[in-house]
């Protein structure tokens, strides 16, 4: 069937225009001038740049520690899309029953994800101070043993903490709309069938999450992927020993402390491929599990 | 043997009262029908029998037993929502099996019963499509399959044919009534239709506002109905009621105007005077020519039924109905004369909208059943 909403295509190519103008400028022109550096070199201090083909994605490809920030990231992405998803959808099912208090958390809970990255690192920073933090405490029974700036693992497991915390609230709002979104009639049906509260929730509300699930896999892969720049530089700075150097970290070191804008934008050129591929084998694959009703 | 016992039940939202105290039992085995015009409290009531929503207060047992506190899972009633309410991510199969999965059944026995029980509802070779495959008359036969498998002591019905349209609605109503014959479960089924209720029902409930206005066989309620509310609600084209006064030494009514309707002498004993709503089913009247004693009136319009035709006059500009198998040519403003037999004027008491014919006519009618 036809949709004849615009009768002239200029009309519609006035309302799209500003959407296009904005992808333009912050999408197709960056990343084109990214590929466009990845593929010369660039002299630190200006005066030019020579083509030099695939050399850089070679060097960068062939060196260890690049391959240690591609680890990190994946740890951390799959781990705090995991945690946050967890978090995010039992506090929904929480919510949705309506245990009292409901619409003041629910209120509450909105508010972490106005919250710019780099505040979520400071608060972090506090919250995981091994001499006054609230994680000081496992000093006081064990000292010695909480101190993310020395042990690496710690450092990472604070790092996937602060970026699942900041991603929770976002993925619970789309929960909770989702669950709402389940005609009430549906569970009843179910209750009537037998089921008990937690059988219903694994039998009917889950599986018809499905959807919503899905999209905020794709979304939170991809934030992790992309947008951990501000909690890592406020809590870590990629350390100790590069142990939570992400590569939207590395891209940002190298380039503006290392100066090197090549290699840099080789790298930057590498997270978004890898971004595009991850996002399209979900699609490809997790997606077909999906039930779309 | 389950019977249902509902005793002073009534349910309110925060304030809001909606349910206001209703006693009711429902015999084993009985259809019972629960009508009444769109939130009334209806659904309400039957969620409360099937444990979906808190009693208030009162108390509902099935088979005896007090159900106040049980979860629905164990009150063994099966429930047919509205909408169906089927599972969309899961198979005919799945939806029909899901409480034997529930209840722990192995696979091989769930299949088998799944089988037999979607071939008596005529839904072979469907059941591995799901819900969203299917026409509104399969779901429907869906959701009869999930009530059904259960072999509930009591199936509760809300509403669950108003999504169909007419023909089907017919053919799924006969189905749900020799459904309920062969399994012998007692029925509570929930209806706004009036037609839908009285084919079905063995007794039906008459709700309005949250409380019973009658509880009755279809015909009792048809043929002596206790209050204006219920008079005015059964029967289509709807009964006409006209204001009049009793005069027990002429054995009849006067109506504003002066007009007088003969009524038979139980009806009219110790209300001399009183002031009442005189109700005439429009079947129940016969078309005279003028002049004659009965209801003067004058042809208004007519609207032809096919079967019959409904002839629409004006008393004392009051609208009169009569619906009459003869067809008859009125000019507009035409005179004529109605006559309605005196065991045929229902008499209902102005202020208390009670009926004063009914009791006593039932209590005869019930007499000469059992007698
Ligand atoms: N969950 C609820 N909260 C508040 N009021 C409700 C709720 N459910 C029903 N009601 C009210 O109770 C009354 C009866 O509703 P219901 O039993 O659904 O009527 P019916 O089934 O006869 O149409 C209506 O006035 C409705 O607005
Ligand atoms: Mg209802």
């Amino acid at each position: 069937m036809r949709r004849a909403y615009f009768k002239n295509n200029w009309i519609a190519a006035l309302v799209v225009a500003p959407q296009l103008i904005i992808i333009f400028v912050f999408f197709y022109w960056p990343a084109s001038q990214a590929i466009y550096w990845s593929l010369t070199l660039e002299q630190p201090w200006g005066g030019g740049n020579t083509w030099v083909g695939l050399e850089n994605f070679r060097t960068v490809l062939s060196d260890p520690v690049y391959w240690s920030s591609i680890r990190v990231s994946i740890i951390f992405a799959l781990a705090s899309t995991a945690l946050a998803m967890g978090m995010a959808m039992i506090l929904a099912l929480f919510a949705d029953r309506q245990l009292t208090g409901y619409r003041l958390y629910r209120v509450g809970m909105i508010w972490p994800y106005a919250i710019a990255a780099p505040a979520v690192g400071l608060a972090f920073r506090f919250v995981f101070n091994p001499n006054a933090g609230l994680f000081s405490f496992i000093n006081t029974i064990a000292p010695e043993t909480w101190n993310p700036t020395l042990n690496g693992t710690q450092a990472l497991i604070m790092v996937i903490i602060a970026g699942a915390w900041k991603l929770v609230s976002y993925n619970f709002i789309f929960f909770l709309a989702a669950l709402q979104s389940i005609p009430r009639s549906l569970t009843e049906a179910a209750a009537m069938d037998g089921a008990g509260v937690l059988r219903r929730m694994r039998d009917v509300q889950l599986p018809l999450l499905a959807p919503t699930f899905f999209f905020i896999l794709v979304i939170n892969i991809t934030d992790s992927f992309t947008d951990s720049f501000g909690i890592v530089d406020t809590l870590t700075g990629g350390g100790p020993a590069r142990a939570t150097d992400l590569m939207v970290y590395k891209i940002y070191s190298d380039g503006f402390r290392g100066f090197d804008y090549s290699g840099a934008a080789t790298q930057s050129v590498i997270l978004m491929g890898l971004v595009i591929a991850l996002t399209f084998i979900q699609f490809r694959y997790v997606e077909r599990r999906v039930h779309y009703t | 043997m389950a019977d249902i016992s509902i005793r002073s039940v009534r349910k309110a939202y925060g304030k809001d009262e909606v349910v206001h105290g209703v006693d009711l039992d429902i015999y084993d085995g009985e259809f019972i029908v629960i009508l009444g015009p769109s939130g009334c409290g209806k659904s309400t009531l039957l969620r409360m029998i099937a444990g979906l929503e808190e009693i208030t207060a009162g108390e509902v047992a099935i088979a005896g037993q007090v159900v106040n506190q049980m979860e629905p899972r164990e009150r063994g009633c099966a429930m047919v929502f509205q909408n169906y309410a089927l599972y969309p991510h899961m198979t005919v199969a799945e939806n029909i099996g899901y409480a034997l999965k529930v209840a722990g059944m192995a696979k091989a026995e769930r299949i088998a019963r799944v089988t037999q029980v979607a071939t008596s509802v005529g839904l072979d070779g469907m059941l591995d499509r799901k819900p969203g495959q299917l026409s509104g008359g399969q779901r429907q036969r869906v959701a009869m399959a999930r009530a059904i498998i259960r072999e509930p002591r009591v199936f509760l019905f809300d509403e669950p044919l108003s999504n169909l349209d007419a023909k089907l609605r017919v053919q799924m109503r006969h189905e749900i009534r020799r459904i309920h014959n062969r399994i012998a479960a007692t029925s509570v089924f929930v209806t706004h239709d009036q037609h839908e209720g009285m084919t079905l029902a063995d007794r039906m409930v008459i709700m309005n506002k949250g409380t019973i206005e009658q509880v009755g066989t279809p015909e009792e309620v048809y043929d002596h109905p206790a209050t204006t509310y219920v008079a005015g609600f059964i029967g289509s084209p709807a009964m006409n009621f006209l204001p009049g006064r009793i005069s027990t030494a002429g054995r009849a009514v006067v109506l504003e105007g002066g007009a007088r309707l003969d009524i038979s002498a139980a009806a009219a004993l110790g209300h001399d005077g009183l002031l009442v709503q005189v109700g005439l089913r429009p079947e129940q009247i016969a078309i005279a020519a003028p002049g004659q004693s009965g209801l003067p009136v004058r042809f208004d319009f007519a609207e032809e039924l096919g079967s019959g035709r409904l002839y629409h006059f004006l008393h004392e500009d009051l609208p009169v109905t009569v619906h009459s198998d003869e067809k008859r040519r009125f000019a507009p403003g035409e005179p004529a004369t109605l006559t309605v037999p005196p065991v045929a004027v229902h008499l209902f008491d102005a202020q208390t909208t009670q009926s004063l014919t009914a009791a006593a006519a039932l209590a005869e009618a019930r007499a000469r059943v059992n007698a």
